[in-house]
């Protein structure tokens, strides 16, 4: 009869030994980390010269923090195990979500359309329901890109500003038109105005000129992998804010384009006047009307993003930028064009992208080049990562969470960067597929059962 | 003619600085595939450690410049380098083995965490600081009254370089380390089993990046007289290009990229126009990988299907 | 039309200093199965991507006989040509399927081209139309005898990547066949598979000749395989050509055994004669 082995012993990894010893290093390393950068702080004082003063208090609760949070960190690790998070949900729970999850889309759907109607007198939920929904429109228009195609474009925002200057410039100086006179040069330019019309000509006009960029920019990159892609993109972002910056003459330069005209009810324009909507109506007028014709139309432009995008999925332009996601060298070998699919699902993303911006310039009015930084461009991905790429509900509630989540911080604007990074990495941390961690079929002959993000690719760009 | 001497000497010590950073976005990407987004920031933050360092230190009463200079560089590499071996223990490390995406978003959120954090803990200003090195010498007089000069800081600047580099190869290539270092490149899962501590060694390339990276922020620091919590973006960029110009997972390549960069920089202000010279250096970027993605020094790769 | 489907005449390619295939010339005869074997490293696989357009070859020609009589010259067209124009298909050593697609799915994007065509670039799927329509039933009724004919109907609807080996195999030939191509280049369809599941193998690819009229070109290890299906045999070993022939006349040559033995020739005749 053998001896009983001894109990093996979780000493090492489970005692308080071991987790005092981890918050210590932690605390020691914040220590050193933040001894210049927050112990001491320096500013130009009132002669030019720098100063500085210490803050050792702020220092030390810093690093008590950092103590605190690592046991913290250590506790939960344990306690959760090496299953990771996904062990928290209880199986009922997961099963009521996956139920639930079948009538949150129609719900959240009729409730997006009643907002008007139940906020009516809160115009700061009026406003930020329209910044959700551009957002939520950027994000299924990255989508396309990112998510479906699975290239990596860090530059999104481009798109975004080609489609807001376009409209504000176009629509200030009015469509150019080519007339011939009787001395030379014989050709010369006359603009056509647009009036009241203006939003509705030039909406399809710069979703044209985004997505004709996006062919621009595309396609001497798009042979470019991941990272390098990546970068590439960031750095046309980056040439077209500097351009917008500098090109005085044509954009304003840092003073950007103002007086932008406001949409009209197709024709009619939404003003106090005589010859106002509310005048034709018989109603009262109100700027409340502005602001909810505004949210209809942004409502209206998602969803016909979304609409569009569940289209093309289906078509085998979307079968093949999914395709193109999983297995770039199996397309080739399928005889598909990987040049011509890369730029369609590019300058697609980018049209709806110039929709936005066409949309974002005369919502505000006003529009300069400090919109279109890469910090927009980053916030777009965030979300549809966020999202779950590929999932058109998954990036609608991840542009609610993000933009909703921004709003809380409004009056510590100073720390909300910082708040969005640290969201960022620990996003990738924990849920690195997103919220939604699946992916539906576009078609199918018996059953309809969504695919576990897990297998899905995300691309090479 | 003087001129241009002129802007050929002010184009190679910038070239320096940039080429400082870009070793580190070449050794990281070289290593674990990845192009360390935070990099520049790390690059800012050692221009802040200096400057923070540089006070401490004329406050405690000393004098004797050398002896100023040293205490910051050691005190800069120190700290950034343990800022650069956190942020990899935390954004990068748990995300090895993910998704491509996953570390990219990692190390752009770390980009802002730095930038916001500089900006939170030291305030939104510029800070600048009188000239430390002042002097040099007029190499030239010119004819209309320029004159071609080469200051003791761009010596300083070119001189730190030449030897950490020096310093640096022969790190590479003579010891252990870089021998870990270059396994690791190639494959990693078999350094792994011929006993090479890969996670050790990827931190200590990190680390080394950021030490280079905290080097070029304190020449930064010397050189203009001031930094600011933004600067780590562009330059990060323009350092990235630098290592791609000249070759990714090439050391002499991120140098030489490095100084091509300068130099384009410099003489494009000079000659071409000052508010458009960032846009000069992206455009370079894009053209580099579109014409020649592996760089003036780099390995072609081939497919294998 | 007679003749062979595909002439390789003096494919040579060069990756540096490395000749991975030095001066190789072979044809594979239509509507039969040439098997192109050797040991690991004699650069078959190379000679594949050659074919199938991954790399440009360094010097020599491949021509693609269509049975209209047509010929396309291989070497120099882009990879995705030559499954398009030259309607040629191919499977990997490593499987690439979409993993995150149903099995249904991965057949329907075999189908892109002509579904491309149908769909009017995309506009006339947008808007419904009824010839897209039609289109894309066609499509999914190919699909579908395709799924029948491997054995996966029953799992048309599960994701690729969490299908079984054995039946991911047989999954991407079937993809490869619903490019309607006339030459099937598999490389190493058999690795991995037990012997029951190369039996079936077998019998799909024989049906695949038989039925079809595809000719085939495939690159293998296992030699039942081989022996059992294939009409033409081409050995190659350090990227040249050392044998061809009928399946029993190669498995005798003495040049191919010292190759796979990694004996020289001699010993190999020595071994043979001495009745071992």
């Amino acid at each position: 009869m053998n001896a009983p082995l001894p109990a093996p012993s979780y000493a090492r990894t489970s005692g308080a030994a071991f987790i005092l010893k981890k918050a210590v290093i932690s605390a020691l390393v914040a220590a050193l980390l933040f001894s210049l950068m927050i112990g001491v702080r320096t500013e130009a004082g009132p002669q030019g010269n720098l100063i500085y003063w210490t803050r050792f208090g702020e220092l030390a609760s810093i690093v008590a923090i950092v103590f605190g949070g690592s046991i913290i960190i250590e506790l939960l690790r344990q306690w959760i195990g090496p299953a990771g998070a996904g062990r928290l949900v209880p199986p009922w729970l997961q099963d009521a979500t996956a139920v639930a999850g079948r009538w949150l889309t129609p719900a959240l759907l009729a409730f997006t359309f009643l907002i008007p109607v139940i906020f009516y007198n809160e115009r700061y939920i009026l406003d930020l329901s329209i910044l959700v929904l551009t957002y939520v429109m950027l994000g299924w228009g990255l989508n396309v890109v990112v998510g479906l195609a699975g290239l990596l474009d860090l530059g999104y925002v481009a798109f975004y500003a080609v489609g807001a200057y376009s409209y504000a410039l176009l629509a200030q100086s009015g469509i150019p038109y080519p007339t011939f006179i009787s001395e030379p040069p014989f050709v010369s330019v006359d603009f056509l105005q647009l009036g009241t019309w203006a939003f509705w000509v030039l909406l399809p006009v710069s979703g044209i000129l985004a997505a004709f960029w996006g062919v621009l920019l595309g396609f001497p990159v798009l042979r470019l992998r991941g990272d390098y892609l990546a970068i590439v993109t960031l750095a046309f972002g980056e040439i077209i804010r500097l351009v917008l910056i500098n090109w005085q003459s044509l954009t304003g330069g840092p003073n950007g384009v103002t007086g932008i005209p406001r949409p009209s009810f197709f024709g009619i324009p939404l003003t106090p006047g005589d010859d106002g909507l509310a005048a034709k109506l018989g109603i009262e007028f109100s700027p409340t009307h502005r602001i909810v014709f505004l949210f209809y139309v942004i409502l209206a432009l998602a969803l016909l993003t979304n609409w569009v995008t569940i289209r093309l999925r289906r078509l085998p332009i979307g079968r093949a930028w999914e395709a193109l996601r999983e297995d770039e060298v199996a397309c080739r070998a399928l005889g598909i064009n990987i040049t011509t699919t890369k730029l369609t699902a590019f300058a697609t993303g980018a049209m709806f992208g110039g929709f936005a911006g066409a949309f974002f310039a005369t919502r505000q009015g006003f529009i300069s080049p400090e919109s279109f930084t890469f910090h927009e461009s980053a916030l777009v991905l965030a979300i549809v990562v966020l999202g779950g790429m590929g999932s058109q509900l998954g990036v609608a509630l991840a542009a609610l969470a993000m933009i909703g989540g921004f709003e809380l911080f409004r009056g510590l604007d100073q720390y909300r960067m910082l708040v969005f990074g640290f969201a960022m990495v620990l996003l990738m941390i924990w849920r690195p597929r997103g919220l939604v961690g699946h992916r539906a079929p576009t078609v199918f002959l018996e059953k309809n059962q969504a695919i576990s993000s897990d297998l899905v690719k995300e691309g090479h760009g | 003619m003087d001129y241009f001497a002129q802007q050929l000497i002010n184009g190679l010590v910038l070239g320096s600085i940039y080429g400082l950073i870009a070793i580190g976005y070449t050794m990281v990407y070289g290593i674990v595939g990845m192009i360390n987004f935070a990099h520049g920031d790390i690059f800012m933050i050692g221009g802040f450690i200096a400057l923070i360092s540089f006070l401490v230190l004329v406050s405690f009463g000393l004098t004797a410049v050398p002896v100023i200079l040293l205490i910051m560089l050691l005190v800069a590499m120190a700290i950034t380098a343990l800022y650069g071996w956190t942020v990899e223990r935390i954004a990068y490390r748990p995300l090895r083995h993910s998704f491509r995406l996953a570390p990219m978003l990692s190390a752009i959120g770390m980009s802002f965490i730095l930038t916001n954090f500089s900006q939170v803990a030291q305030g939104a200003r510029v800070k600048p600081i009188p000239p430390i090195i002042t002097g040099g010498y007029t190499l030239h007089e010119g004819a209309s009254g320029f004159n071609v000069q080469l200051s003791n800081i761009q010596i300083i600047v070119v001189a730190t370089t030449v030897v950490l580099l020096a310093l640096f190869t022969w790190l590479v290539s003579r010891t252990r380390l870089g021998r870990d270092m270059r396994a690791c490149e190639q494959d990693q899962t078999m350094a792994a089993l011929l006993g090479v501590d890969v996670d050790r060694t990827i931190s200590f390339t990190f680390v080394i990046g950021a030490a280079l990276a905290a080097v070029a922020g304190m020449m930064y620091l010397l050189y203009y007289g001031l930094v600011d919590f933004f600067m780590g973006f562009v330059a990060g960029i323009k350092a990235f290009t630098a290592a791609v110009l000249g070759g990714i997972g090439s050391l002499p390549g991120a140098m030489l990229g490095g100084l091509a960069i300068g130099l384009i920089e410099t003489f494009w202000s000079a000659y071409f126009s000052v508010e458009y010279k960032d846009v000069a250096a992206f455009s370079i970027l894009i053209v580099v990988l579109i014409f020649l993605p592996t760089g003036l020094l780099g390995r072609p790769e081939v497919e294998k299907v | 039309m007679s003749g062979p489907i595909l002439a390789v005449d003096r494919l040579s390619m060069r990756f540096g200093g490395i000749v991975a295939v030095n001066e190789l010339s072979f044809a594979a005869e239509r509507r039969k199965i040439t098997a192109l074997i050797g040991p690991n490293g004699a650069g078959k696989t190379t000679v594949f991507n050659c074919i199938t357009g991954f790399y440009k070859p360094t010097s020599g020609t491949i021509h693609l006989t269509h049975d209209d009589g047509s010929t396309i010259a291989l070497e120099r067209l882009n990879d995705f040509r030559i499954s398009k124009q030259a309607k040629v298909a191919r499977t990997f050593q490593n499987i690439r399927l979409f993993p995150g697609m149903t099995a249904l799915e991965n057949l329907m994007v075999a189908q892109h081209n002509a579904l491309m065509r149908a769909s009017g670039l995309t506009f006339l799927g947008l808007i419904g139309a009824p010839s897209w329509r039609q289109a894309e039933e066609r499509a999914i009724n190919l699909s579908t005898i395709w799924l029948r004919r491997v054995g996966l109907i029953d799992r048309a609807d599960d994701a690729a990547g969490n299908l079984p080996y054995g039946d991911q195999r047989r999954l991407e030939i079937a993809r490869a066949m619903c490019t309607e191509p006339a030459l099937l280049c598999l490389d190493e369809p058999a690795a991995g598979l037990n012997a029951r599941e190369s039996g079936a193998l077998s019998e799909l690819l024989l049906s695949i000749r038989g039925e079809h009229g595809t000719s085939i070109l495939l690159i293998e290890h296992d030699m039942s395989v081989v022996m059992e299906i294939s009409d033409h045999v081409v050995v190659m070993d350090y990227g040249v050509k050392i044998a061809e022939g009928t399946p029993q006349h190669v498995r005798d040559d003495p040049k191919v055994i010292a190759a796979y033995l990694g004996a020289d020739e001699q010993e190999a005749i020595a071994v043979m004669e001495s009745g071992t």
